[in-house]
Protein backbone atom coordinates (compact mmCIF):
# COMPACT_ATOMS: atom_id res chain seq x y z
CA UNK A 1 0.00 0.00 0.00
CA UNK A 2 1.42 3.27 -1.12
CA UNK A 3 0.16 5.21 1.89
CA UNK A 4 2.08 3.04 4.36
CA UNK A 5 5.24 4.94 3.64
CA UNK A 6 6.22 6.38 6.98
CA UNK A 7 6.23 4.70 10.33
CA UNK A 8 5.79 1.22 8.94
CA UNK A 9 8.88 -0.66 7.88
CA UNK A 10 9.06 -1.58 4.22
CA UNK A 11 11.56 -3.63 2.29
CA UNK A 12 12.61 -2.67 -1.18
CA UNK A 13 11.94 -5.31 -3.75
CA UNK A 14 14.01 -6.72 -6.52
CA UNK A 15 13.98 -9.39 -9.16
CA UNK A 16 13.72 -12.19 -6.65
CA UNK A 17 10.62 -13.10 -4.71
CA UNK A 18 10.19 -11.27 -1.41
CA UNK A 19 7.83 -13.02 1.00
CA UNK A 20 6.27 -11.57 4.14
CA UNK A 21 6.64 -7.89 3.20
CA UNK A 22 4.22 -5.46 4.80
CA UNK A 23 2.60 -4.84 1.40
CA UNK A 24 1.86 -8.54 1.11
CA UNK A 25 0.59 -8.81 4.69
CA UNK A 26 -1.69 -5.76 4.59
CA UNK A 27 -2.62 -6.64 1.00
CA UNK A 28 -4.50 -9.77 2.03
CA UNK A 29 -6.69 -7.63 4.29
CA UNK A 30 -7.40 -5.43 1.23
CA UNK A 31 -8.68 -8.56 -0.54
CA UNK A 32 -11.06 -9.31 2.34
CA UNK A 33 -12.71 -5.87 2.22
CA UNK A 34 -16.46 -5.71 1.84
CA UNK A 35 -16.62 -9.25 3.15
CA UNK A 36 -17.64 -11.22 6.22
CA UNK A 37 -15.19 -13.28 8.29
CA UNK A 38 -16.97 -15.97 10.29
CA UNK A 39 -15.93 -17.78 13.48
CA UNK A 40 -15.95 -21.55 12.98
CA UNK A 41 -15.18 -24.40 15.34
CA UNK A 42 -15.39 -27.39 12.96
CA UNK A 43 -14.79 -28.23 9.31
CA UNK A 44 -18.56 -28.52 8.87
CA UNK A 45 -19.00 -24.94 10.12
CA UNK A 46 -16.28 -23.82 7.73
CA UNK A 47 -18.05 -25.42 4.75
CA UNK A 48 -21.32 -23.71 5.69
CA UNK A 49 -19.53 -20.36 6.01
CA UNK A 50 -17.77 -20.73 2.64
CA UNK A 51 -20.98 -21.79 0.86
CA UNK A 52 -22.72 -18.72 2.31
CA UNK A 53 -20.09 -16.38 0.83
CA UNK A 54 -17.75 -15.73 3.78
CA UNK A 55 -14.48 -14.17 2.57
CA UNK A 56 -12.51 -15.99 5.31
CA UNK A 57 -13.08 -18.11 8.39
CA UNK A 58 -11.63 -17.79 11.89
CA UNK A 59 -10.79 -21.13 13.50
CA UNK A 60 -11.18 -21.26 17.26
CA UNK A 61 -11.85 -23.94 19.85
CA UNK A 62 -15.18 -22.47 20.98
CA UNK A 63 -17.21 -19.53 19.75
CA UNK A 64 -16.98 -16.54 22.12
CA UNK A 65 -20.50 -17.05 23.54
CA UNK A 66 -19.41 -20.51 24.73
CA UNK A 67 -16.06 -19.22 26.02
CA UNK A 68 -18.01 -16.70 28.07
CA UNK A 69 -20.22 -19.41 29.58
CA UNK A 70 -17.46 -21.97 30.12
CA UNK A 71 -14.99 -19.64 31.82
CA UNK A 72 -11.51 -21.02 32.55
CA UNK A 73 -8.48 -20.45 30.33
CA UNK A 74 -9.15 -20.17 26.63
CA UNK A 75 -6.28 -21.02 24.27
CA UNK A 76 -5.27 -21.52 20.63
CA UNK A 77 -7.19 -24.29 18.82
CA UNK A 78 -5.90 -27.83 18.45
CA UNK A 79 -3.73 -27.94 15.29
CA UNK A 80 -5.71 -30.93 14.03
CA UNK A 81 -8.91 -28.86 14.09
CA UNK A 82 -7.18 -26.07 12.18
CA UNK A 83 -5.85 -28.50 9.58
CA UNK A 84 -9.31 -30.04 9.15
CA UNK A 85 -10.73 -26.59 8.53
CA UNK A 86 -7.91 -25.74 6.08
CA UNK A 87 -8.64 -28.97 4.21
CA UNK A 88 -12.37 -28.24 4.08
CA UNK A 89 -12.29 -24.80 2.41
CA UNK A 90 -10.29 -22.78 -0.12
CA UNK A 91 -10.99 -19.34 1.40
CA UNK A 92 -8.39 -17.93 3.84
CA UNK A 93 -8.26 -19.54 7.28
CA UNK A 94 -7.40 -17.35 10.26
CA UNK A 95 -6.77 -18.57 13.80
CA UNK A 96 -6.51 -16.96 17.22
CA UNK A 97 -3.47 -16.78 19.48
CA UNK A 98 -3.45 -15.45 23.03
CA UNK A 99 -2.24 -11.87 23.56
CA UNK A 100 1.55 -11.99 23.98
CA UNK A 101 1.76 -15.74 23.30
CA UNK A 102 4.33 -15.63 20.52
CA UNK A 103 4.81 -19.39 20.56
CA UNK A 104 1.15 -20.01 19.78
CA UNK A 105 1.63 -17.53 16.93
CA UNK A 106 4.72 -19.42 15.72
CA UNK A 107 2.71 -22.64 15.77
CA UNK A 108 -0.04 -21.03 13.72
CA UNK A 109 2.54 -19.71 11.26
CA UNK A 110 4.03 -23.21 10.98
CA UNK A 111 0.53 -24.49 10.20
CA UNK A 112 0.39 -21.86 7.43
CA UNK A 113 -2.78 -20.16 8.60
CA UNK A 114 -3.43 -17.07 6.49
CA UNK A 115 -3.84 -14.58 9.36
CA UNK A 116 -3.19 -14.76 13.12
CA UNK A 117 -5.66 -12.93 15.35
CA UNK A 118 -3.87 -11.87 18.54
CA UNK A 119 -7.14 -11.87 20.39
CA UNK A 120 -8.64 -10.66 23.65
CA UNK A 121 -11.27 -13.38 23.25
CA UNK A 122 -8.64 -15.85 24.49
CA UNK A 123 -7.03 -15.55 27.91
CA UNK A 124 -4.01 -13.21 27.71
CA UNK A 125 -0.61 -14.88 28.16
CA UNK A 126 1.33 -11.66 28.83
CA UNK A 127 -0.17 -8.82 30.83
CA UNK A 128 2.38 -6.23 29.68
CA UNK A 129 3.40 -6.98 26.11
CA UNK A 130 1.81 -7.88 22.83
CA UNK A 131 3.58 -10.10 20.29
CA UNK A 132 6.37 -8.48 18.23
CA UNK A 133 4.57 -9.07 14.98
CA UNK A 134 7.42 -7.78 12.77
CA UNK A 135 9.23 -11.07 13.39
CA UNK A 136 6.60 -13.05 11.48
CA UNK A 137 5.91 -13.87 7.83
CA UNK A 138 2.25 -14.52 8.60
CA UNK A 139 0.18 -11.32 8.96
CA UNK A 140 -1.66 -10.38 12.18
CA UNK A 141 -5.02 -8.80 12.91
CA UNK A 142 -5.52 -7.19 16.32
CA UNK A 143 -8.44 -5.68 18.18
CA UNK A 144 -8.71 -2.04 19.27
CA UNK A 145 -11.20 0.01 21.26
CA UNK A 146 -9.69 3.38 20.31
CA UNK A 147 -7.25 4.97 17.90
CA UNK A 148 -4.23 4.85 20.21
CA UNK A 149 -4.66 1.13 20.75
CA UNK A 150 -5.03 0.56 16.99
CA UNK A 151 -1.85 2.51 16.23
CA UNK A 152 0.13 0.73 18.96
CA UNK A 153 -0.85 -2.59 17.38
CA UNK A 154 0.13 -1.34 13.90
CA UNK A 155 3.41 -0.09 15.40
CA UNK A 156 3.99 -3.65 16.64
CA UNK A 157 3.42 -4.94 13.11
CA UNK A 158 -0.33 -5.65 12.87
CA UNK A 159 -1.43 -5.59 9.21
CA UNK A 160 -5.15 -5.34 9.91
CA UNK A 161 -7.28 -3.90 12.74
CA UNK A 162 -10.70 -4.88 13.99
CA UNK A 163 -12.65 -2.75 16.39
CA UNK A 164 -13.16 -4.97 19.42
CA UNK A 165 -16.78 -4.62 20.41
CA UNK A 166 -17.74 -7.20 23.00
CA UNK A 167 -17.44 -10.73 21.65
CA UNK A 168 -20.00 -13.42 22.42
CA UNK A 169 -22.79 -11.05 23.41
CA UNK A 170 -24.88 -10.70 20.26
CA UNK A 171 -25.12 -7.06 21.34
CA UNK A 172 -23.76 -4.54 18.85
CA UNK A 173 -23.56 -1.62 21.28
CA UNK A 174 -19.85 -1.97 22.09
CA UNK A 175 -18.90 -2.47 18.42
CA UNK A 176 -20.69 0.79 17.66
CA UNK A 177 -18.97 2.54 20.57
CA UNK A 178 -15.50 1.48 19.41
CA UNK A 179 -16.09 2.23 15.73
CA UNK A 180 -17.42 5.69 16.57
CA UNK A 181 -14.52 6.26 18.97
CA UNK A 182 -11.89 5.36 16.38
CA UNK A 183 -13.64 7.27 13.59
CA UNK A 184 -14.04 10.33 15.78
CA UNK A 185 -10.40 10.32 16.83
CA UNK A 186 -9.28 9.99 13.20
CA UNK A 187 -11.45 12.95 12.20
CA UNK A 188 -10.09 14.99 15.11
CA UNK A 189 -6.49 14.34 14.01
CA UNK A 190 -7.39 15.77 10.61
CA UNK A 191 -8.19 19.11 12.23
CA UNK A 192 -4.78 19.52 13.90
CA UNK A 193 -1.76 21.28 12.44
CA UNK A 194 1.70 19.74 12.30
CA UNK A 195 2.83 21.41 15.55
CA UNK A 196 -0.08 19.83 17.42
CA UNK A 197 0.55 16.26 16.27
CA UNK A 198 3.37 15.36 18.72
CA UNK A 199 1.11 16.19 21.68
CA UNK A 200 -1.72 14.26 20.05
CA UNK A 201 0.62 11.27 19.68
CA UNK A 202 1.59 11.57 23.34
CA UNK A 203 -2.05 11.70 24.41
CA UNK A 204 -2.94 8.73 22.20
CA UNK A 205 0.19 6.87 23.40
CA UNK A 206 0.82 6.08 19.74
CA UNK A 207 3.89 6.34 17.47
CA UNK A 208 4.20 9.85 16.01
CA UNK A 209 4.93 8.74 12.41
CA UNK A 210 1.70 6.71 12.39
CA UNK A 211 -0.23 9.62 13.90
CA UNK A 212 1.09 11.82 11.07
CA UNK A 213 0.01 9.21 8.50
CA UNK A 214 -3.51 9.08 9.92
CA UNK A 215 -3.80 12.88 10.15
CA UNK A 216 -2.82 13.18 6.49
CA UNK A 217 -4.76 10.25 5.04
CA UNK A 218 -7.89 10.52 7.21
CA UNK A 219 -7.86 6.76 7.72
CA UNK A 220 -5.82 4.02 9.35
CA UNK A 221 -2.81 2.85 7.33
CA UNK A 222 -4.28 -0.68 7.30
CA UNK A 223 -7.73 -2.13 6.69
CA UNK A 224 -10.18 -1.91 9.61
CA UNK A 225 -13.03 -4.37 10.14
CA UNK A 226 -15.62 -4.35 12.90
CA UNK A 227 -16.12 -7.19 15.38
CA UNK A 228 -17.73 -8.16 18.64
CA UNK A 229 -21.51 -8.38 18.86
CA UNK A 230 -22.76 -8.42 15.24
CA UNK A 231 -25.76 -10.79 15.14
CA UNK A 232 -28.05 -9.70 12.29
CA UNK A 233 -27.78 -8.47 8.67
CA UNK A 234 -28.78 -4.99 9.85
CA UNK A 235 -26.02 -5.06 12.50
CA UNK A 236 -23.45 -5.81 9.78
CA UNK A 237 -24.75 -3.02 7.55
CA UNK A 238 -24.73 -0.62 10.52
CA UNK A 239 -21.02 -1.28 11.10
CA UNK A 240 -20.29 -0.74 7.40
CA UNK A 241 -22.21 2.55 7.50
CA UNK A 242 -20.10 3.63 10.49
CA UNK A 243 -16.92 3.10 8.49
CA UNK A 244 -16.00 -0.57 8.89
CA UNK A 245 -14.44 -2.04 5.76
CA UNK A 246 -15.88 -5.47 6.51
CA UNK A 247 -17.17 -7.43 9.50
CA UNK A 248 -16.21 -10.33 11.71
CA UNK A 249 -19.18 -12.34 12.91
CA UNK A 250 -18.47 -14.70 15.77
CA UNK A 251 -21.23 -16.34 17.73
CA UNK A 252 -23.88 -14.56 15.63
CA UNK A 253 -23.84 -17.20 12.89
CA UNK A 254 -23.60 -20.53 14.66
CA UNK A 255 -25.67 -19.50 17.70
CA UNK A 256 -28.58 -18.53 15.43
CA UNK A 257 -31.49 -20.82 14.58
CA UNK A 258 -30.50 -21.23 10.90
CA UNK A 259 -26.73 -20.66 10.49
CA UNK A 260 -26.57 -21.19 6.70
CA UNK A 261 -29.31 -18.66 5.96
CA UNK A 262 -28.13 -16.21 8.59
CA UNK A 263 -24.60 -16.38 7.16
CA UNK A 264 -25.77 -15.75 3.58
CA UNK A 265 -28.01 -12.90 4.75
CA UNK A 266 -25.17 -11.18 6.62
CA UNK A 267 -22.96 -11.44 3.50
CA UNK A 268 -25.70 -9.95 1.33
CA UNK A 269 -26.34 -7.08 3.76
CA UNK A 270 -22.61 -6.34 3.95
CA UNK A 271 -22.38 -6.01 0.15
CA UNK A 272 -25.57 -3.91 -0.09
CA UNK A 273 -25.04 -1.97 3.16
CA UNK A 274 -26.37 1.24 1.62
CA UNK A 275 -29.55 -0.32 0.24
CA UNK A 276 -32.27 -0.69 2.91
CA UNK A 277 -34.54 -2.68 0.59
CA UNK A 278 -31.86 -5.29 0.05
CA UNK A 279 -31.13 -5.44 3.78
CA UNK A 280 -34.87 -5.88 4.40
CA UNK A 281 -35.01 -8.71 1.86
CA UNK A 282 -31.98 -10.40 3.41
CA UNK A 283 -33.48 -10.10 6.91
CA UNK A 284 -36.79 -11.83 6.16
CA UNK A 285 -37.70 -15.11 7.90
CA UNK A 286 -34.24 -15.95 9.18
CA UNK A 287 -35.56 -17.52 12.38
CA UNK A 288 -34.26 -16.48 15.75
CA UNK A 289 -30.88 -14.72 15.94
CA UNK A 290 -28.62 -15.55 18.86
CA UNK A 291 -30.21 -14.52 22.12
CA UNK A 292 -27.71 -11.88 23.14
CA UNK A 293 -27.00 -10.36 26.52
CA UNK A 294 -26.99 -6.87 27.96
CA UNK A 295 -23.73 -5.24 29.05
CA UNK A 296 -24.95 -4.99 32.67
CA UNK A 297 -25.30 -8.78 32.83
CA UNK A 298 -21.72 -9.29 31.69
CA UNK A 299 -20.05 -8.30 34.94
CA UNK A 300 -21.61 -11.38 36.51
CA UNK A 301 -20.13 -13.55 33.73
CA UNK A 302 -16.49 -12.60 34.11
CA UNK A 303 -16.44 -9.04 32.85
CA UNK A 304 -15.57 -7.38 29.58
CA UNK A 305 -13.22 -9.11 27.13
CA UNK A 306 -12.48 -5.76 25.46
CA UNK A 307 -10.46 -4.68 28.51
CA UNK A 308 -7.85 -7.31 27.71
CA UNK A 309 -5.01 -5.79 25.67
CA UNK A 310 -3.64 -2.30 26.19
CA UNK B 1 -16.01 -1.63 -11.56
CA UNK B 2 -17.41 -4.81 -10.01
CA UNK B 3 -17.97 -3.98 -6.32
CA UNK B 4 -19.49 -7.10 -4.77
CA UNK B 5 -16.45 -7.66 -2.54
CA UNK B 6 -12.71 -7.04 -2.58
CA UNK B 7 -10.31 -4.14 -3.06
CA UNK B 8 -12.42 -2.11 -5.47
CA UNK B 9 -11.71 1.11 -3.53
CA UNK B 10 -8.04 0.86 -4.44
CA UNK B 11 -8.98 0.53 -8.13
CA UNK B 12 -11.29 3.51 -7.79
CA UNK B 13 -8.49 5.69 -6.38
CA UNK B 14 -6.16 4.81 -9.27
CA UNK B 15 -8.78 5.28 -11.98
CA UNK B 16 -9.86 8.62 -10.55
CA UNK B 17 -6.26 9.80 -10.35
CA UNK B 18 -6.06 8.97 -14.05
CA UNK B 19 -9.15 11.12 -14.71
CA UNK B 20 -11.78 8.40 -15.15
CA UNK B 21 -15.36 8.51 -13.88
CA UNK B 22 -16.03 5.34 -11.92
CA UNK B 23 -19.26 3.52 -11.12
CA UNK B 24 -19.58 0.65 -8.63
CA UNK B 25 -21.42 -2.37 -10.03
CA UNK B 26 -23.47 -4.52 -7.65
CA UNK B 27 -26.57 -5.32 -9.73
CA UNK B 28 -27.09 -5.77 -13.52
CA UNK B 29 -28.62 -2.29 -13.97
CA UNK B 30 -25.30 -0.77 -12.85
CA UNK B 31 -23.70 -2.08 -16.06
CA UNK B 32 -25.79 0.11 -18.37
CA UNK B 33 -23.64 2.31 -20.58
CA UNK B 34 -20.22 1.31 -19.23
CA UNK B 35 -17.27 1.75 -21.60
CA UNK B 36 -14.86 -0.39 -19.61
CA UNK B 37 -14.80 -2.73 -16.68
CA UNK B 38 -12.50 -3.63 -13.80
CA UNK B 39 -12.90 -6.88 -11.89
CA UNK B 40 -10.92 -6.36 -8.67
CA UNK B 41 -9.02 -8.59 -6.33
CA UNK B 42 -10.95 -10.26 -3.55
CA UNK B 43 -12.07 -13.72 -2.56
CA UNK B 44 -13.00 -15.58 -5.72
CA UNK B 45 -15.50 -17.88 -3.96
CA UNK B 46 -17.31 -14.91 -2.42
CA UNK B 47 -17.29 -13.10 -5.76
CA UNK B 48 -18.55 -16.16 -7.67
CA UNK B 49 -21.45 -16.56 -5.22
CA UNK B 50 -22.18 -12.83 -5.45
CA UNK B 51 -22.30 -12.89 -9.27
CA UNK B 52 -24.70 -15.84 -9.03
CA UNK B 53 -26.91 -14.21 -6.38
CA UNK B 54 -27.18 -10.95 -8.34
CA UNK B 55 -27.73 -12.56 -11.74
CA UNK B 56 -24.67 -10.76 -13.12
CA UNK B 57 -23.09 -13.58 -15.14
CA UNK B 58 -25.22 -13.13 -18.28
CA UNK B 59 -24.99 -9.32 -18.40
CA UNK B 60 -21.21 -9.43 -17.74
CA UNK B 61 -20.72 -11.97 -20.56
CA UNK B 62 -22.74 -9.77 -22.87
CA UNK B 63 -20.82 -6.59 -21.99
CA UNK B 64 -17.31 -8.03 -22.11
CA UNK B 65 -18.12 -10.41 -24.97
CA UNK B 66 -19.09 -7.37 -27.05
CA UNK B 67 -15.50 -6.16 -26.82
CA UNK B 68 -15.66 -3.83 -23.81
CA UNK B 69 -12.10 -3.33 -22.55
CA UNK B 70 -11.67 -5.13 -19.25
CA UNK B 71 -8.97 -5.42 -16.59
CA UNK B 72 -9.05 -8.25 -14.05
CA UNK B 73 -6.65 -8.55 -11.11
CA UNK B 74 -6.16 -11.78 -9.13
CA UNK B 75 -9.76 -12.88 -8.35
CA UNK B 76 -10.65 -10.91 -11.51
CA UNK B 77 -8.49 -13.27 -13.56
CA UNK B 78 -10.32 -16.22 -12.01
CA UNK B 79 -13.76 -14.69 -12.73
CA UNK B 80 -12.82 -14.24 -16.40
CA UNK B 81 -11.44 -17.75 -17.01
CA UNK B 82 -13.19 -20.59 -18.84
CA UNK B 83 -14.51 -22.16 -15.62
CA UNK B 84 -16.28 -18.95 -14.53
CA UNK B 85 -17.48 -16.24 -16.95
CA UNK B 86 -15.69 -17.93 -19.85
CA UNK B 87 -14.40 -14.68 -21.38
CA UNK B 88 -10.71 -15.53 -21.32
CA UNK B 89 -9.32 -18.72 -22.86
CA UNK B 90 -7.28 -19.78 -19.85
CA UNK B 91 -7.91 -21.96 -16.81
CA UNK B 92 -6.93 -20.27 -13.56
CA UNK B 93 -5.22 -22.39 -10.92
CA UNK B 94 -6.45 -20.88 -7.65
CA UNK B 95 -4.01 -20.14 -4.80
CA UNK B 96 -1.43 -21.77 -7.04
CA UNK B 97 1.56 -20.08 -5.38
CA UNK B 98 0.38 -21.33 -1.96
CA UNK B 99 -1.15 -19.95 1.19
CA UNK B 100 -0.58 -16.43 2.55
CA UNK B 101 2.90 -17.13 3.98
CA UNK B 102 3.98 -17.81 0.35
CA UNK B 103 2.60 -14.49 -0.90
CA UNK B 104 5.35 -12.32 -2.40
CA UNK B 105 6.49 -9.27 -4.33
CA UNK B 106 8.49 -9.39 -7.53
CA UNK B 107 9.49 -7.00 -10.30
CA UNK B 108 8.05 -7.89 -13.71
CA UNK B 109 8.21 -6.77 -17.32
CA UNK B 110 4.84 -6.90 -19.10
CA UNK B 111 5.11 -7.01 -22.87
CA UNK B 112 3.25 -4.06 -24.37
CA UNK B 113 2.28 -2.58 -20.97
CA UNK B 114 5.51 -1.65 -19.22
CA UNK B 115 8.79 -2.80 -17.68
CA UNK B 116 9.90 -2.92 -14.06
CA UNK B 117 6.39 -3.31 -12.67
CA UNK B 118 6.49 -3.97 -8.94
CA UNK B 119 3.97 -6.75 -8.59
CA UNK B 120 2.30 -7.81 -5.34
CA UNK B 121 1.06 -11.41 -5.38
CA UNK B 122 -1.40 -12.43 -2.64
CA UNK B 123 -2.53 -16.07 -2.46
CA UNK B 124 -2.25 -15.63 -6.19
CA UNK B 125 -3.50 -17.80 -9.03
CA UNK B 126 -1.69 -18.47 -12.27
CA UNK B 127 -3.14 -19.10 -15.72
CA UNK B 128 -2.84 -22.47 -17.44
CA UNK B 129 -3.70 -23.79 -20.92
CA UNK B 130 -3.85 -20.44 -22.76
CA UNK B 131 -5.95 -20.60 -25.93
CA UNK B 132 -4.74 -19.56 -29.39
CA UNK B 133 -5.92 -15.93 -28.98
CA UNK B 134 -4.26 -15.49 -25.61
CA UNK B 135 -0.93 -13.71 -25.33
CA UNK B 136 1.11 -14.45 -22.21
CA UNK B 137 2.71 -11.15 -21.15
CA UNK B 138 4.68 -12.29 -18.12
CA UNK B 139 5.51 -15.39 -16.12
CA UNK B 140 6.86 -16.23 -12.66
CA UNK B 141 8.66 -19.55 -12.13
CA UNK B 142 7.45 -20.53 -15.60
CA UNK B 143 3.77 -19.86 -14.82
CA UNK B 144 1.68 -17.28 -16.69
CA UNK B 145 0.77 -14.37 -14.40
CA UNK B 146 -0.31 -11.79 -17.00
CA UNK B 147 -2.42 -12.62 -20.06
CA UNK B 148 -4.22 -10.64 -22.73
CA UNK B 149 -6.90 -11.70 -25.13
CA UNK B 150 -7.78 -8.76 -27.40
CA UNK B 151 -9.05 -6.05 -25.00
CA UNK B 152 -9.22 -8.24 -21.91
CA UNK B 153 -6.13 -8.00 -19.69
CA UNK B 154 -5.88 -10.23 -16.63
CA UNK B 155 -3.06 -10.48 -14.10
CA UNK B 156 -2.38 -12.54 -10.97
CA UNK B 157 -1.07 -9.54 -9.02
CA UNK B 158 -2.35 -6.21 -7.68
CA UNK B 159 -1.22 -3.02 -9.45
CA UNK B 160 -3.99 -1.23 -7.51
CA UNK B 161 -2.24 -1.78 -4.17
CA UNK B 162 1.00 0.11 -4.86
CA UNK B 163 -0.10 2.85 -7.20
CA UNK B 164 1.19 1.10 -10.33
CA UNK B 165 -0.77 3.02 -12.98
CA UNK B 166 0.29 1.47 -16.25
CA UNK B 167 -2.27 -1.35 -16.37
CA UNK B 168 -5.14 1.02 -15.66
CA UNK B 169 -3.58 3.40 -18.19
CA UNK B 170 -3.71 0.58 -20.74
CA UNK B 171 -7.42 0.08 -19.96
CA UNK B 172 -8.25 3.76 -20.45
CA UNK B 173 -6.20 3.83 -23.64
CA UNK B 174 -8.13 0.86 -25.06
CA UNK B 175 -11.42 2.54 -24.13
CA UNK B 176 -10.33 5.72 -25.93
CA UNK B 177 -9.20 3.74 -28.98
CA UNK B 178 -12.50 1.88 -29.14
CA UNK B 179 -14.40 5.15 -28.89
CA UNK B 180 -12.33 6.74 -31.62
CA UNK B 181 -12.95 3.75 -33.88
CA UNK B 182 -16.69 3.98 -33.21
CA UNK B 183 -16.75 7.62 -34.22
CA UNK B 184 -18.08 10.64 -32.32
CA UNK B 185 -20.74 10.03 -29.70
CA UNK B 186 -22.12 11.86 -26.68
CA UNK B 187 -19.97 11.93 -23.54
CA UNK B 188 -20.78 8.81 -21.55
CA UNK B 189 -20.60 8.24 -17.84
CA UNK B 190 -18.85 5.00 -17.31
CA UNK B 191 -17.22 2.67 -14.85
CA UNK B 192 -13.54 2.63 -15.56
CA UNK B 193 -13.68 5.16 -18.40
CA UNK B 194 -12.85 8.84 -18.89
Amino acid sequence: MAHVSRGVRERSIGRVKQEGTFAVKSGLAEMLKGGVIMDVVTAEHARIAEAAGACAVMALERVPADIRVAGGVSRMSDPTKIEEIQAAVTIPVMAKARIGHFVEAEVLQALEVDYVDESEVLTPADEANHIDKWQFTVPFVCGATNLGEALRRIGEGAAMIRSKGEAGTGNVVEAVRHMRQIGGEIRRLGTLDEAELPTAAKDLQAPLPLVRDVAKAGRLPVVMFSAGGVATPADAALMMRLGAEGVFVGSGIFKSEDPARTAAAVVEATTHFQDAERIAAASRNLGAPMTGIGMDAIAEQGGLLQERGW
Amino acid sequence: MLALQGDFEAHRRLLEELGAAVREVRVPADLDGLDGLVIPGGESTTMTLGIEREGLAGPLRELIGAGTPTLGTCAGLIMLDRDHLGLLEVTAARNAFGRQVRSFEERLDLDGVGDGIEAIFIRAPWATEPGADVEVLAAVDGHAVAVRQRDVLAVSFHPELNGERRLHGWLLQRIAARRAAAGPRPQATAGGSP
